[in-house]
């Protein structure tokens, strides 16, 4: 039935002489996004506005889905176009889509008027006035109420006429590509595919980088980090995952270092490892999925011990969250159901029963020192050996 | 060098089943129901497959019907003679070291009213029949006893049991799980006094998919698929000929000169235990002369995860499986290694070889020389 809708976004509207450079990026980045969905698509900007036309038989469903994970939107409204026939034809045309899309009738509406063309013979107030008292006429049940209006029925005087009375919720944000790039470390948990979700949300290109613990951790757990990468592509698009092998520096640790400083010393070299595919990625910071006190590498003490070997800056989006918020961020971007297979994750294998909550750096840099004379070799030869890999939405 | 030590969980297809199965997907691929000539081509495929099952087990070829595998015979088993005779008693007898697809379907029963009896083991793994011969009651409709355990090897002693059951209560049907005995050694369900017997076909290098159950003639029992009345209604749905006509080839090739395969596979049990157990922290559970299943070496190893001896084999081209599939978050503790009392610390340590008619003794030695350069370092990793 609607062969068009019309994009809304806002933020992009306040960004001045850039603007161009924020539509042009949504632009590009709903034509991505529609590339996999049946129809044939034309998206276009026309006076402020970004519209989505279709062309011939398509899936409405799909088509919707689709603009709803393509950051930068924030609504999404179904519109009907039609030639300017003059007013009778247009309050026809009103009467008729209230009939379509409306089963039952009872309920109170606004007509709301806009004007772009102000040559048009009639005012908005004097459209409103006259299209409420056909609708009025049509539908005896409805009833006008322009303060609270159940129904909200635009009506826009355009090169065409644009009806419209539902706007779909898109995800907000930024659309991706506006605002450089950034290293989200994944792991195979619940937290850090929403973490890489809310960046990328504000128009930041994701790259991700994993480590993993052969034989200790297994291929399946290897597999549904791909796969987590490959569900937070659909919203970041196309990631580029390093996969790195961190058994002998996990080995190292464990054997020269006090076993309940090994989660912190080990995160520290993860950062570091990341950081430095991070730069050469010409990322512009890290991403963690680190949450205050969730357990003991992100109590506060923690966060700063890890925190201190990073030159970029670390983004942690989730720093302030409950888990179960969490949860129901990676539930509503599909990710949860993957996060919760139980694979065991190179942070599990070795953990001690009671790991320092509270650690000093200065210890924690004297213990590093244990591992002077090989360290330097084992992280040369961890990045050597790393996989890259390409993801993509699947 | 690649070691496939993992034959319990499934077999290679053999050639014999392979170009049966091709022929009939694609020349000979009539629906057996059909009228036409096709469809008694189809038919006399599926009466060939058993003539040849049941001339290894001697038994009647009206007293097979084809089932989708193991745990469809073993459903349509407990399920189908529960619900065939739940009028004379709601008591069940079984084991606690029953694959899921005999304790599941138990389970199911008992949460629908039925009674059931879980009957212990020992060290070994193996019932105590003393045991089954008071636990048997007036109202016992149902035995299912597996004759060789999937995960530690025991054979269960079900010539005996049998005779108990029909002893006490001549009324109770008696059951044999022979997914991992069937192809491993004889089995004459006359002698054994069973009415039901289960077999799946891919552990005797048939193809998955394919698998039967024996019913004694003038056994009580329902269907537990309705539809078309194939298999005399006992199992309704089109024929898998392909794969029954596999199964046939498959049950005939490895009866045929079983005694020396089985002599062959105990030759390399013996030698992998002798070997294995030299290494420091390895143990062998259960059995392991003649008196347990030729295939089958569950090994326990001190100080080193199951998963991580999986995955370090694994990438030796070493394939095994996990004792008890477990991980830090969900642990999963097998029954069977619990009830024969094996130490907390070794239960999420234990892994099980399992061999078959192809196991070479080179890959048996590639497999120990590997065992014994890993293990030692695996171990000075120990979760402290």
């Amino acid at each position: 039935m609607y062969k068009t809708f019309l994009i809304k976004y806002a933020e992009i509207a306040i960004k001045g002489k850039n603007r161009y450079v924020f539509e042009d990026a949504l632009v590009k980045n709903i034509k991505y996004a529609l590339k996999d969905v049946d129809g044939n698509f034309e998206v276009r900007k026309e006076s402020g506005r970004v519209y989505v036309e279709t062309e011939g038989d398509y899936d409405y469903d799909e088509t919707v889905a689709a603009l709803q994970r393509v950051f930068g939107i924030v609504g999404i409204c179904p519109v009907e176009l039609h030639e300017d026939e003059g007013f009778d034809k247009l309050a026809e045309a009103v009467v008729e889509h209230i009939n379509n899309v409306y089963k039952d009738k009872n309920f109170t509406f606004k007509i709301n008027a806009r004007r772009a063309r102000k040559n048009y013979p009639m005012t908005s107030m004097e459209i409103n006035a006259a299209v409420g008292e056909k609708v009025l006429e049509a539908f005896p049940e409805t009833r006008v109420d322009v303060h609270n209006p159940e129904v909200l029925i635009n009506v826009e005087i355009r090169p065409m006429i644009n009806i419209y009375s539902e706007e779909l919720k898109g995800p907000g944000g930024m659309p991706l590509g506006t605002a450089g790039k950034a290293m989200l470390l994944l792991s195979g948990g619940i937290d850090s595919p929403v973490a890489g979700y809310m960046i990328a949300k504000r128009g930041v290109v994701l790259e991700a980088t994993y480590f993993h613990a052969p034989p200790y951790t297994s291929e399946r757990a290897k597999q549904k980090v791909i796969d987590l990468a490959k569900k937070v592509a659909r919203y970041s698009g196309r990631i580029n995952l390093h996969i790195v092998n961190f058994t002998d520096i996990q080995l190292e640790i464990y054997e020269k270092c006090p076993h309940d400083e090994l989660t912190i010393i080990m995160r520290r070299y993860m950062m570091k490892i990341a950081e430095h595919f991070a730069k050469e990625g010409k990322c512009l910071g890290l991403i963690t999925g680190e949450s205050i006190g969730q357990v003991a590498s992100q109590t506060m003490q923690s966060l700063a011990v890890t925190n201190e070997v990073c030159e970029l800056p670390v983004y942690r989006p989730l720093i302030a969250m409950d888990k179960n918020d969490i949860i129901d961020i990676s539930n509503k971007i599909d990710t949860y159901e993957t996060s919760i297979l139980p694979y065991e994750d190179c942070c599990t294998i070795f953990v001690a029963k009671h790991p320092v909550t509270k650690p000093n750096l200065n210890y924690i840099k004297k213990s590093e020192r244990k591992l002077e004379d090989t360290i330097d070799a084992l992280m040369a030869a961890a990045i050597e050996t790393t996989e890259h890999i390409v993801v993509d939405a699947e | 060098m690649e070691a496939y030590l993992d034959n319990s969980a499934t077999t290679r297809c053999c050639k014999e089943a392979t170009d049966k199965m091709v022929e009939l997907l694609t020349m000979d691929y009539g629906n057996p129901s059909s009228l036409h000539m096709k469809g008694v081509v189809a038919e006399k495929y599926i009466n060939e497959a058993k003539k040849k099952i049941a001339k290894t087990l001697k038994c009647q070829e009206k007293e097979l019907v084809f089932t989708s595998g193991g745990t469809e015979s073993n459903n349509l088993a407990i399920i189908g003679s529960a619900m065939a005779n739940h009028r004379a008693g709601k008591h069940i007898i079984t084991t606690k070291v029953e694959h899921a697809s005999v304790s599941n379907p138990v389970k199911y029963l008992e949460e629908n009213g039925f009674e059931i009896t879980y009957l212990g083991v020992d060290k070994d793994g193996i019932i105590s029949l003393e045991e089954l011969e008071n636990a048997i009651r007036e109202d016992t409709i149902l035995v299912s006893i597996m004759q060789v355990n999937n995960e530690i090897g025991a054979v269960m002693p079900v010539e005996e049991a049998g005779k108990i059951i029909k002893k006490v209560n001549p009324n109770t049907l008696f059951h044999i799980d022979a997914i991992q005995s069937y192809g491993k050694m004889e089995i004459y369900p006359k002698n054994l006094n069973c009415d039901l017997l289960s077999v799946s076909g891919h552990k005797i290098h048939g193809p998955k998919g394919s698998g039967f159950l024996y019913i004694k003639d003038k056994t009580k029992i329902k269907p537990i698929i309705y539809g078309g009345g194939q298999q005399k209604g006992m199992r309704s749905g089109t024929e898998n000929v392909p794969a029954i006509a596999g199964l046939g080839e498959a049950a005939t090739e490895i009866y045929t000169d079983l005694d020396s395969k089985v002599d062959a596979m105990y030759a390399l049990k013996a030698h992998f235990i002798e070997e294995a157990t030299k290494i420091d922290g390895v143990t062998v559970n259960g059995r392991i002369g003649r008196d347990s299943a030729p295939h089958i070496v569950s090994v326990s190893i001190e100080g080193v995860r199951a998963e991580v001896i999986l995955h370090t084999l694994e990438d030796k081209n070493i394939y095994v499986s996990a004792g008890s599939a477990c991980s830090s978050n969900k642990p999963a503790i097998s029954a069977t290694l619990k009830s024969i009392g094996l130490s907390n610390n070794l239960l999420d340590s234990t892994v099980r070889f399992s061999f078959c008619v192809d196991t070479t003794m080179q890959e048996v030695d590639y497999a120990i020389e590997v065992m014994q350069d890993v293990i030692p370092k695996l171990q000075k990793y120990t979760r402290r």
